[in-house]
């Protein structure tokens, strides 16, 4: 995974409560069986018509936003299925961050695995960047968030941050641990499938 | 320290602990299928990585094989071409597979407990949110990401925050339990407490009227804990819970030492504390049915189709979603659910999809015929499951009311196989999600019980199913 760096970006202001996974990536694209190329699917079903033409009032296809790497929403984003096809999608869509007042359990989780860093700020500081038309930096390793007007500070989960600034391999992380988790076979009373 | 029965089997998994970072903890259980696995197993040889446990790790194909004649070839080459990955990874990879010609084949949240894979205090993962279902069975089990699944392949241990425990009590009785069924309860259970109410938590079901249910409708609980935001949801085992395992093909040589291990063990201690409580009381609550596009928006069968602002209570994020929500499901305001007409209807999914739910919606069925204007269908959720409705003769009665009567698989609650909706139907379903497109671009979907369901396809309409006889 490519390690994070600073983004500076204006924000794509994505005004829905409860987005679910089934939006970000409706069902039919499911069936590929690589991580790759999963953007052009990104909200597919409210940015295209049935015919496959662009709807203009989706904020996703107004050219202000096109190269927006920052994605602001509201509460409970990703709710629903744990595809992780959603995550690949927003990432290779183009977005970096994405902040909201919440976001689901699973979706959270999915985003640290791709470098797809997920912010949670209060709803009332959520609500000031909507209206924030400038480029804005994000800066995960200062955790600061910087406007023309103000700076803010969010929180995150110190291991996180690190697999996300390193681009670190979760796995082998793990499998440093591979004392303990043979430890734990040894004790453990797991009954077999075979 | 009095503790949670979440807490107990946390405790008892985790191998490795820090203050600032996810613990690892150890995976009793791995369900794999054919739509979140293939891009794990191919990082897996990217990094030349094995599966450490293939003993473990079990799988099935269920999203998105056709629930047509399965003596025809697969006629989406895109879905054939998922199929065959699997097939490939679990021999490579030494997995144990239950493959489309398998008489074990079917959704993996309904094959989980019936070939005792599902353990009482096991953790059990999936790549796929669903997997609260086998909760039911006193086991933290919770759906992961394809990232995760390709750690729990190569490590056997996932890594994660400890969820806060959230209890729900369940009380009361319900009046009539043919027709106010467990997915009923949940359904209010998630009208209360909204799709966020249990994010980063664990629920644990408690209360007589969950000891009132068999394991299948504790299942139908289980499995929607997801849609209230919690990744597990459980409940403690008890006698109904270890009879239901007992004898099964997986069931451990050594059962009834573990049983009575279990009992000695899996329960919260009487002054454990829950960082958030909820108690709701069955006595008098109506059928539900979903008139939105989440799962929280419901209401009784009995009522009208909510006004935007009456819903929202003031919040205003709340009100946009409504009015958008009436939109996309072409509802007015005010209309009565029981005018609501339908032109499908599924009986189907891991939400319901058990011999129990067939039974039931059969005797709503028996001796009437489906609507003229409503397509029907049921899909039963295993082949096991398939295989002893046709013993008992169900097939028929659905048959002859004109549903369609199809091979297992999750189908079209999530509409990844040919069996979908078209563009502005709408379908009376007792599938898990009423999001928009789920069951079908354009579509429509109201979730409900499998009565109500049946109830429907008869009417053309939604009914209120406590005025039919199911005795």
């Amino acid at each position: 995974m490519e390690p994070f760096r600073k983004i500076k970006s204006i924000v794509t202001p994505f005004d829905k409560v409860n987005v679910d996974t089934d939006q970000i990536v409706p069902k039919q694209f499911l069936k590929l069986i690589h991580k790759t190329g999963f953007g052009k699917f990104l909200f597919y079903n409210w940015r295209f018509d049935n015919n496959g033409n662009q709807i203009p009032s989706f904020i996703l296809n107004d050219p202000k936003y096109k190269n927006s790497k920052i994605l602001i929403t509201r509460d409970n984003f990703g709710c629903g299925s744990s595809r992780e096809h959603a995550v690949w999608a927003l990432k290779d869509y183009g977005f970096f961050v994405i902040i909201a007042p919440s976001f689901a359990d699973i979706f959270y989780s999915n985003c640290f695995k791709n470098g797809l860093l997920p912010i949670i700020l209060d709803s009332k500081t959520v609500d000031s960047l909507f209206q924030t038309s400038s480029e804005i930096e994000v800066d995960l390793e200062a955790q600061k968030i910087t406007t023309p007007t103000k700076t803010i500070s969010f929180e995150i989960d110190g291991h996180r941050k690190q697999i996300l600034l390193k681009g670190l391999d979760d796995i082998a992380m793990t499998l440093e641990y591979e004392d303990e988790i043979s430890d734990y076979e040894k004790q453990a009373t797991i009954p077999s499938l075979l | 320290m009095p503790q949670t029965l979440f807490e107990k089997i946390w405790d008892s998994h985790v191998v490795v602990e820090s203050d600032n970072s996810p613990s690892i903890i150890y995976i009793d259980r791995h369900l794999v299928h054919e739509v979140t696995s293939p891009q794990a197993f191919e990082e897996l040889r990217l990094n030349k990585r094995r599966v450490r446990r293939p003993d473990l790790t079990i799988a099935t194909m269920d999203h998105n094989v056709p629930t047509s004649d399965r003596s025809l070839p697969i006629v989406d080459q895109i879905s054939e071409v998922q199929i065959k990955t699997l097939e490939k990874n679990c021999q490579d990879f030494g997995i144990q597979l239950f493959d489309i010609k398998s008489p074990y084949q079917g959704i993996v949240h309904v094959i989980g407990p019936q070939l005792g894979i599902t353990l009482p205090g096991t953790t059990i993962v999936c790549g796929d949110s669903h997997t609260s279902t086998h909760g039911a069975f006193g086991a933290l089990a919770f759906g992961i990401g394809t990232s995760e699944v390709e750690h729990v392949l190569a490590t056997q241990t996932i890594r994660m925050e400890k969820p806060k425990p959230f209890e729900i009590k369940v009380v009361g009785k319900r009046k009539n339990p043919h027709a106010i069924t467990a997915k009923d309860i949940i359904l209010s259970i998630i009208r209360h407490i909204g799709t966020n109410g249990g994010t980063g938590t664990v629920i644990e079901y408690r209360g007589e009227a969950i000891s009132d249910l068999t394991m299948e409708q504790r299942m139908t609980i289980c499995n929607m804990s997801i849609e209230a935001g919690s990744r597990a949801g459980l409940v403690a085992p008890d006698e109904k819970t270890f009879d239901y395992l007992r004898g099964r093909k997986f069931t451990p040589k050594n059962y009834d030492d573990l049983v009575s291990q279990w009992q000695e063990t899996l329960y919260t201690d009487s002054n454990a504390s829950f960082a958030k409580i909820f108690t709701i009381d069955v006595s008098n609550i109506a059928p539900q049915v979903s008139w939105g596009t989440n799962p929280a928006m419901v209401c009784d069968v009995t009522e009208s189709v909510p006004f935007p602002e009456e819903y929202a209570k003031g919040n205003e994020d709340q009100r946009k979603a409504a009015e958008k929500a009436l939109q996309y499901m072409s509802l007015k305001a005010g209309t009565k659910m029981t005018e609501i007409e339908i032109d499908r209807v599924f009986i189907g999914s891991c939400t319901n999809s058990r011999i129990e739910d067939l039974i039931e919606a059969s005797k709503v069925i028996k001796g009437k015929n489906v609507s003229s204007k409503v397509r029907a269908m049921v899909v039963p959720g295993s082949q096991m499951v398939k295989k002893q409705a046709e013993e008992m003769g169900l097939d028929k009665i659905f048959k002859d009311a004109n549903f369609e009567w199809r091979e297992s698989g999750c189908s079209m609650c999530l509409g990844m196989n040919p069996g979908i909706l078209a563009p502005g139907e709408r379908c009376a379903s007792t599938s898990n999600r009423n999001f928009e497109g789920r069951q079908g671009t354009g579509g429509r979907t109201h979730l409900v019980s499998p009565v109500m369901a049946a109830a429907a396809a008869i009417k053309g309409h939604f009914v209120d199913v406590r005025e039919m006889d199911l005795n």
